[in-house]
């Protein structure tokens, strides 16, 4: 029933306040659940891609990454206390998906070992071209200082090119980099997820801060 | 002598592990030294900052 409900929402271009009065049980007044509808509707109108393809890329099962998301809706109308001491539905939302991924990874049985998973072009490290041949940077290849990185962080404009720069990642490393960064799991646990050695993840995780570096600094911190 | 190069893994697994003393204490030297790693770190602490934020996580 409740899945039903929120499947229906999606095909809704408007999230009726009802609903959220419905799936919050009265515990919402009128005008809360007007206000609740109208961010949620916002959020998912907006971000709904987003979530199916984060988990997707997780759970690399699209019937499960749409369980994920649709789990996580439910979660969300349903967690309207919760909400209440939330800024923004995003916070909000992405940590709920997170969490019904974790889950998700923890409950299924080990996978196909991430080694099997293709991506022979990223196994070239490829960034040997910004080092001299006693591993030292080269000249043109040393790090600048990042101007004002902080106001960065306050531009729409930097988090389009961020994204930009997260979808060059290559699968594989994308995969394990937002395990780690996102999902904020360490390395034993993503070891284990993806049987691949502690070492092997290092140099993964490595390999994605390496070129997410190099991104911004040729795309955004031009000099 | 620590290169740039094993500065780098280093100065990216300090983000996944605690390094070992002597690991440490070899970064640190290089760092002294070497203008483009200190660069180097300050931007994937930045990618890490970035990561929390863009999650929402401030
Ligand atoms: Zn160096």
């Amino acid at each position: 029933m409740a899945v039903d409900v929120c499947r229906g929402i999606f095909r809704f271009t408007r999230i009726p306040a009802g609903y959220i009065a419905v799936m919050t049980r009265g515990h919402l007044s009128p005008e809360a659940s007007v206000t609740l509808a109208d961010r949620l509707q916002g959020f998912f109108g907006e971000h709904r891609a987003d979530l199916v393809r984060f988990a997707t890329l997780q759970l690399r099962d699209p019937a499960m990454a749409e369980d994920a998301v649709q789990e996580t809706l439910i979660a969300v109308l349903q967690g309207h206390a919760e909400f209440a001491n939330r800024s923004t539905v995003k916070t909000w939302v992405f940590s709920i998906l997170k969490r019904k991924i974790i889950d998700a990874l923890r409950v299924r049985q080990r996978e196909v070992p991430i080694s099997q998973l293709g991506g022979s072009d990223e196994e070239r490290e490829g960034f040997d071209t910004l080092f001299d041949q006693r591993g030292h940077w080269a000249t043109e290849h040393r790090p600048h200082r990042w101007a004002d990185p902080d106001d960065s962080l306050e531009q729409q404009q930097f988090w389009r090119v961020f994204e930009l720069c997260l979808d060059h990642l290559p699968e594989r490393t994308s995969r394990v980099f937002m395990m780690r960064e996102f999902l904020e799991l360490d390395t034993d646990e993503i070891c284990q997820e993806l049987a691949i050695t502690t070492s092997n993840c290092w140099v993964i995780l490595h390999r994605a801060r390496m070129s997410l570096r190099l991104c911004l600094e040729e795309t955004w911190f031009t000099h | 002598m620590m290169n740039c190069k094993q500065a780098t893994h280093l100065m990216s697994e300090d983000l996944d592990r605690p390094l070992r003393w002597r690991e440490r204490m070899a970064l640190r030297f290089h760092l002294m030294m070497c203008g483009g790693c200190r660069n180097f770190r300050q931007q994937i602490a930045f990618l890490r900052a970035a990561m929390r934020m863009r999650s929402g996580g401030n």
